[in-house]
């Protein structure tokens, strides 16, 4: 891979000197350089906390730095908003997206653009962008018809219109399936190509070693190297970033003949939401010892079934949810946490934990029972401060101690403090969802290790993720859904990721013949 | 140019000084009003502030005042905690005096020391059965408590109207629309000899207190509080929104019936169709100058009073118009939502950098 050349004597795209931000608690930024040169695909990799996320918010003039210059093209420039960002030529995606679902794809690019642009000139826009790209949206579709792959591109469209000539993207990887992660690193070159650099945000090592020219390693607020990431390995890039060889997981071979804990036996559920999957005949077994591992595009009824476990949603009949030997279909949630059942729920933030309450609080939140935080009706709050503060200090959560609201927590560390809430209950069973989405190579193996650890006492795991690698990583046997509908379940040392891959697609041997919109989708995940 | 900005974070300064800011605008507001209708504004506001609390009786007064406003905000304020939100206090407030009156009557020849108690549960019952109208549609139907709790005020009036009018009607009272005078077991104690202050008093401390406790101790309150910041934590948790909604509607109409208990037990010593003087809709105000705490609405409900006593003295001394407490009332609220504004806002001169 060759870093493109850049003119002799032309300045670099974006320079910034000295960056510094300082919160009232945290330094977030500490005198943090960086240059991007034009054409460039620059990856920033770090821990969460290291101050990434900060970085990229003062770039895009969402935050203001406390000291330090940035040049724009050799120019001295302050960015005091977004809108400025855009003008100057700064184009970014997030992490979680901005669409409005009720709207089309057209009607959402021009939410974004300045002043009225007129529908069909734009739809017309938005082809011809779509198609020198290589990613394919109708404009006039609705956005909650479209998958999670297609939103991301609707979001870089949206960029892309205002011919940015440097792309910021945050993980934009950690929804996609392999195949859509290919398509978007060639849209990536062949913008690179034509001259726009690109800031790569990522924590998946192996995909920054693949698309990215060079790499700014951040820790704790500060650059802690750079390096050309072709010309690394993921440990020495991973040795950079935290600071000490990357933890591997220990995963020995699974327990069996464990007792069965969850038993989905025919579980149909039409979805309520108008949007949302129906689950069409999930049969699945999990056993005491083993974690079993669900993979799948998001938006396939991992939601529905979830929910359907948890206790979120109380489907009609009692035998098709059958949790530690009961028939647990028609009981709440809370009754389901009583025999034995834990949940980590793939939104941390408003769903896993309540944004304004301390983290003691939000321990009380599942632990009420469990760990004795509640006594004769009343909050025991020196309990629960002492829960909170073990699960602190146990899954080492970066706050400001029990009393810190969740939502000054960043999400990694507040994944860890729900994943550690969960764990520390010692459930019978644990279902987790996307447990690892958006942490930290770092933090990510230590929650991976913590949900094999819990295994190996004799908890029963189901673990959906969209992360294949992660799958792979730490389950015994593996399943797709798709289209609400489960795949039939393998040992994952008698599969790969290419089979899997193509199982998400709802290409599984003895699968219904798939209808044609999935088939065409199937075509263009595979493309 | 003036324009709001988005505060990075919800300002905790503003969020207590919200209501004094607000309660000061109402006072500036309040004088203009004095000034535009040609009286002295600063006579005006010492009729309206200084004068109701001159002297031991008339603090008596405002606690007095204050007593149905604290028992129906701190209830409302545990369903407004949780999303819950009863609008109809007024009528529950009726219904807890019909309640309370009807056992009065009933046992009008008995002094035995039971008959207070029985008041009060009863109060407390028809008040809760009256919010449990709009909580039962509510879970069953998904029917907007809002609407029926509001429009059950003016079936609550009705019915009351139909009490006093017909089968309550007082035999020797010259027709007038109310019932006999309670007997003396029927009637709270008064707590000082020369007011009108009454054992209702300390039902409302109590009742904060408890409020207190409850929202902040006890782990209902404490599902009701997540189910109030965070609808899909609670469903997460396994904590039943219907139960919430139960919980929410029933403590308001129990609150507001033991204030409609302490009315016609207390300074008015029987029932009449103009019972409820807005007791209820000002205890929305008053809940949310509080800040659905208790101890704020313990000072919400003493300013609220004030504005109660203080525009009947401008009605009586300055020939102010009886409308003169509501215009009080909405301009409280007014600007209280109109600075509310600026927690999650902060002004800044100048146009809009792009």
């Amino acid at each position: 891979m060759n870093a493109p050349s850049p003119t002799p004597g032309a300045p670099p795209r974006l320079r910034l000197e000295g960056i510094s931000k300082v919160y009232p608690a945290v330094v977030a930024n500490d005198a943090v350089d960086l240059v991007v040169a034009p054409g460039e695909i620059h990856a920033v990799l770090g821990e969460n906390g290291a101050g990434k996320s900060t970085l990229m918010k003062i770039i895009y003039g969402v935050t203001r730095p406390s000291a330090g210059t940035l040049y724009w093209e050799g120019e001295r420039v302050e960015v005091t908003s977004p809108a400025q960002a855009r003008a100057l030529g700064i184009g970014m995606v997030f992490q979680h997206f901005s669409l409005f679902e009720t709207l089309t794809v057209a009607e959402n690019v021009a939410l974004a653009l300045p002043g009225k642009p007129a529908l069909d000139e734009l739809a017309q826009r938005i082809e011809a962008v779509s198609q020198r790209y290589g990613l394919p949206v109708a404009p006039r579709r609705h956005v909650h018809a479209l998958s999670v792959g297609e939103r991301q591109r609707v979001e870089i469209i949206r960029c892309l219109l205002q011919n940015p000539r440097l792309l910021i993207m945050d993980e934009p990887t950690s929804v996609l399936t392999p195949q859509a992660v290919r398509k978007l690193f060639d849209t990536l070159r062949q913008l690179s190509a034509e001259g726009c650099s690109i800031l790569y945000i990522s924590h998946k090592l192996d995909e920054i070693q693949e698309l990215c020219h060079t790499a700014t390693v951040l820790r704790g607020g500060r650059v802690s190297g750079h390096c050309r990431p072709a010309e690394e390995t993921p440990q020495s890039m991973a040795r950079l970033m935290i600071g000490k060889d990357l933890p591997v997981c220990e995963h020995g071979p699974a327990a069996s003949g464990g007792e069965l804990r969850l038993r989905l036996a025919g579980l149909s559920h039409a979805s309520e939401d108008p949007f949302g999957t129906d689950l069409k005949d999930i049969h699945l077994d999990v056993h005491a010892g083993e974690i079993v591992g669900i993979a799948g595009v998001s938006g396939n009824g991992q939601q529905e079934l979830l929910q359907a476990i948890s206790g979120e949603e109380i489907i009609a009949e009692k035998f098709p949810v059958q949790i530690c030997g009961v028939q647990a279909g028609r009981l709440s949630a809370a009754q389901r946490r009583r025999i034995g059942l834990c949940f980590v729920p793939e939104d941390r933030l408003g769903r896993g934990a309540v944004p304004s309450m301390s983290l003691a609080d939000n321990a009380v939140l599942t632990a009420a029972r469990s760990a004795g935080l509640v006594r004769g009706g009343f909050l025991a709050f020196a309990r629960a401060r002492h829960f909170a503060a073990e699960c602190i200090e146990r899954f080492n959560v970066r706050c400001g101690g029990p009393q810190a609201a969740a939502k000054s927590l960043s999400g990694g560390n507040l994944q860890k403090f729900i994943v550690g809430r969960e764990v520390l209950q010692t459930p019978q069973l644990l279902v987790c969802a996307q447990p690892t989405w958006g942490v930290d190579v770092g933090a990510a193996a230590f929650i991976r290790q913590a949900i094999i650890d819990l295994r190996n006492r004799g908890c029963a795991v189901l673990v959906v993720s969209e992360e294949l690698d992660e799958l792979f990583e730490i389950c015994d046997r593996i399943a797709v859904i798709a289209k609400g509908r489960l795949s039939p379940v393998r040992p994952v040392a008698e599969t790969s990721v290419e089979d899997i891959g193509v199982w998400m697609s709802g290409l599984w041997p003895g699968a219904e013949p798939v209808p044609a919109d999935a088939e065409a989708e199937a075509v263009d995940a595979a493309a | 140019m003036l324009r709001l900005e988005a505060r990075p974070a919800p300002s905790r300064l503003m969020q207590w000084c919200s209501p004094l800011l607000a309660a000061a605008l109402t006072l500036l507001a309040g004088m203009a009003i004095f000034w535009a209708l040609d009286k002295d504004p600063l006579e005006g506001l010492r009729y309206f502030l200084l004068n109701p609390v001159k002297d031991l009786y008339g603090v008596s007064e405002l606690l007095l005042k204050a007593t149905p406003l604290m028992l129906c905000a701190i209830g409302l304020a545990v369903g407004f905690r949780a999303n819950v939100w009863n609008i109809g206090a007024e009528g529950q407030f009726m219904l807890g005096t019909a309640g309370a009156s009807g056992v009065a009557l009933y046992f009008a020849e008995s002094d035995s020391a039971l008959i207070l108690p029985a008041m009060l549960f009863a109060g407390a019952a028809a008040g809760a059965l009256w919010a449990a109208i709009p909580a039962l549609l509510k879970t069953r139907f998904n029917a907007n408590e809002i609407l029926v709790s509001l429009m059950l005020v003016y079936v609550a009036q009705l019915f009351i109207s139909w009490l006093v009018f017909g089968p309550w009607r007082d035999p020797m009272g010259f027709g007038f629309p109310q019932t006999a005078m309670f007997h003396d077991a029927a009637l709270l104690p008064t707590l000082l000899d020369g007011t009108r202050l009454h054992l209702g008093f300390v039902f409302a401390l109590a009742a904060l207190a408890a409020g207190y406790v409850f929202m902040n101790r006890s782990y209902t309150g404490f599902k009701m509080r997540v189910a109030g910041e965070a609808a899909e934590a609670a469903r997460y948790a396994g904590f039943s929104a219907r139960r919430v909604v139960w919980i929410g509607l029933l403590t308001g109409g129990a609150a507001a019936g033991v204030a409609g208990m302490a009315e016609v037990a207390g300074p008015m010593g029987q029932l009449t169709d103009k019972v409820a003087l807005g007791y209820g809709f000002a205890a929305i105000i008053v809940a949310f100058v509080g800040r659905l705490h208790a101890f704020g609405s313990l000072l919400a409900s003493l300013l609220m009073a004030l504005l109660f006593i203080g525009g009947e003295q401008a009605q009586q001394y300055m020939n102010l118009p009886s409308s003169i407490s509501m215009v009080f009332q909405g301009l409280l609220l007014f600007f209280l939502l109109g600075s509310d504004v600026f927690i999650h806002y902060r002004l800044r001169l100048g146009r809009a950098r792009t």
